[in-house]
């Protein structure tokens, strides 16, 4: 038995040494795993993403789709590189851990996607949203749904709404709205990774509200513009703080993020004060321990794991964004990371020069 | 020396058993430990809220029990009118007979499934329907999980109550022929009588089965932390709240749905330890 692991072990060392070899071939460190986990929100574009990056050094990502509570809880154990969060850590939460630092990675949306019959087109405002997720608004046919959209006829059906049954930084981001645009609902409910909504169903993760969305006639729920995208579900055009109505896309939610950015990148661009922007766009962050040197990690990994972030934040990597239905960092947002970046520090020594 | 070793070696194992059960008990109850300090047992298990609210958090476990208990009794009367039936089948009519054979391998098969098949096909097949048939708007809820629920403890009800009905002594039977009892009287009067608890053992443990199930439910409940109105109305099991929270909850939270699975081993426990006694009583008589 014991010859049969030895074996084995051998064959093993052998493989990695010769995968190795062959791809580590920027001379200065050896290709490295990674593992992160969290948010589902972004995990499109990460997996195009880390495909990519593997082609550069060899280094393997593994990211856990888990949510973003789930990810900054593995963060919090320190059983992981990195964390993805839709949802920026409160001060109370980075109280509790080491030093972190975020880096927001991409821009995206939160879509109010629905499932009617013959409906392509629907007009929703802030307010109207949180009504019918407070179960306020109960049927299709409501005057103030049908005021909104006078050109359309809607069934005389019940609406279900859809939520997370999981902690989710997308509900985060998406009571993050609904309590700036709704007294009602900052009062009862308010904004957080888990929310007791009161009527309707859950589902659990991106995927799971957004296949039962497209199973369930009548309903509407709040997904990643790229859920609703690929399962070719129609979402609502959204009125804005300015007034007008306007739909996901890559130009809409960059506007979103014209306004100021606090140094650490941890802000709110829901409701954002500007023409021609989506009202329910976030930052989707890393978030990454100062001091690299936790649960034994080697500064090989420890630098893998800021060439990572650095590869995330060039313009090529940000130029994918828009393929992916999300929208490139803005250029501030970009400057300040780097910035940010270089006080990460190995056994107090910084990493990057 | 060898049958030394062999003994040490079953001792050893026999020991480990124990040790892993009390260690479970044991890791449940401390954890669970904040959550009944903080809310009080009773207060815990009869509360309905279950509110995440920073600085005011209150978790309750009625919701969860109520939908468990919801769904495990749907299922088993659901699941009465078709293991019944099998198992007379299997056991009395055609015993022995190759139709029987293949009914009850089909009916085992069943039980070989594993759950997130019976969610698929409950989330694809049998959500739809319910919401064709004007049932309930979501297609989700108490109802639709306890349907599929049925369907997965019905090999468990099924294949006991048959051995139990075998086992009936052929002299009974066969003195009330003699004197003139029909087919199904003597499966009213003499097979329910004598093999009655043997039969009630086998739905307890297959309510156990149904207490404890979590993916199927998970996919098929709604997932809302509310007391369900309704059997189509959507809730959350004991179970299924634990599947959908455990991920991101911490402190009193994740304190609380521990405190849920102790609960939910009790009740098991407890529903496994009635069908053992039933059981035994059975084989006496």
């Amino acid at each position: 038995m014991k010859k049969i692991f030895k074996s084995v072990f051998t064959f093993i060392v052998a493989i990695a040494t010769v995968a190795c070899s062959s791809n580590a071939n920027n001379g200065t460190r050896e290709a490295q795993e990674l593992s992160g986990a969290g948010a589902t929100f972004p995990l499109p574009f990460y997996n195009v993403v880390f495909e990519n990056f593997s082609q550069v050094n060899g280094d393997v990502v593994a990211y856990g789709g888990i949510g973003s509570g789930g990810g900054v809880r593995n963060l919090h154990d320190k059983i992981v590189d990195f964390a993805g969060s839709d949802a920026f850590l409160t001060d109370k939460e980075m109280a509790e851990m080491a030093p972190v630092v975020h880096v927001p990675t991409c821009m995206g949306a939160v879509v109010v996607a629905y499932n009617l019959d013959g409906v392509k087109e629907l007009k929703l405002t802030g307010d109207v949203v949180a009504d019918i997720f407070a179960g306020e608004i109960k049927m299709w046919n409501d005057e103030r749904l049908a005021a909104l959209n006078p050109d359309i006829t809607l069934p005389a059906e019940a609406i279900i709404p859809v939520f997370r049954s999981d902690g989710s930084g997308t509900t985060f981001v998406f009571t993050d709205y609904l309590t700036k645009v709704s007294p009602m609902w900052k009062e009862k409910y308010g904004a957080g990774k888990s929310v007791n909504f009161p009527s309707g169903q859950a589902a659990k993760g991106n995927p799971g509200v957004a296949g039962v969305i497209s199973q369930t006639k009548n309903s509407i729920g709040y997904v990643g513009s790229e859920y609703a995208f690929a399962q070719k579900i129609p979402y609502a055009r959204i009125q804005n703080a300015r007034g007008e109505f306007i739909l996901p896309s890559s130009e809409s939610i960059s506007a979103a993020a014209s306004g100021i950015i606090p140094t650490d990148t941890r802000c709110s661009i829901t409701n954002a004060d500007a023409s021609g922007a989506y009202p329910i766009s976030t930052f989707t962050w890393m978030i990454i321990y100062k001091e690299q040197n936790y649960s034994d990690r080697s500064k090989e990994q420890a630098t893998a794991t800021l060439d990572l972030l650095k590869y995330i934040l060039s313009d090529d990597t940000q130029n994918i964004t828009s393929e992916v239905h999300y929208a490139p960092l803005p250029a501030k947002a970009k400057e300040l990371s780097l910035t940010n970046l270089k006080t990460v520090t190995y056994d107090g020594v910084s990493i990057l020069q | 020396m060898n049958d030394k070793l062999y003994r040490i070696t079953l001792f050893v194992a026999a020991l480990i058993m124990p040790i892993v059960c009390g260690g479970v008990v044991y890791a449940l109850v401390t954890d669970a430990y904040d959550a009944f300090e903080h809310f009080g047992f009773l207060k815990f298990l009869t509360s309905s809220e279950w509110s995440y609210t920073e600085g005011n958090e209150q978790y309750g476990a009625l919701p969860f029990i109520t939908g468990t208990l919801m769904t495990t009794l749907l299922a088993l009367i659901f699941c009465i009118p078709f293991s019944l039936p099998v198992a007379l089948f299997v056991g009395e009519y055609f015993k022995g007979t190759k139709v029987a054979s293949v009914l009850s391998t089909v009916t085992d098969l069943l039980a070989g499934i594993p759950s997130i098949i019976y969610g698929l096909w409950g989330f694809y097949t049998l959500r739809p329907i319910i919401m064709a048939l004007n049932i309930s708007p979501q297609g989700s809820g108490i109802l639709t999980a306890s349907l599929v629920l049925a369907i997965m403890i019905i090999p468990y009800a099924t294949s006991l109550s048959a051995e139990f009905i075998k086992m009936v002594p052929n002299d009974l039977k066969e003195g009330a022929y003699s004197l003139g009892a029909t087919r199904a009287e003597v499966v009213r009067k003499v097979i329910f009588p004598v093999a009655g608890s043997g039969i009630f053992s086998s739905y307890v443990l297959a309510i156990g089965r149904a207490l404890g199930e979590t993916m199927t439910v998970t996919m098929l409940i709604g997932n809302t932390n509310n007391i369900p109105n309704s059997i189509t109305s959507t809730g959350n099991s004991m179970a299924s709240i634990i599947a959908n929270q455990f991920g991101e909850a911490d402190d009193l939270r994740l304190s609380s749905l521990i405190a849920i699975g102790l609960v939910l081993f009790l009740i098991t426990a407890l529903i496994n330890m009635i069908g053992k006694i039933m059981i035994k009583r059975t084989r006496i008589a």
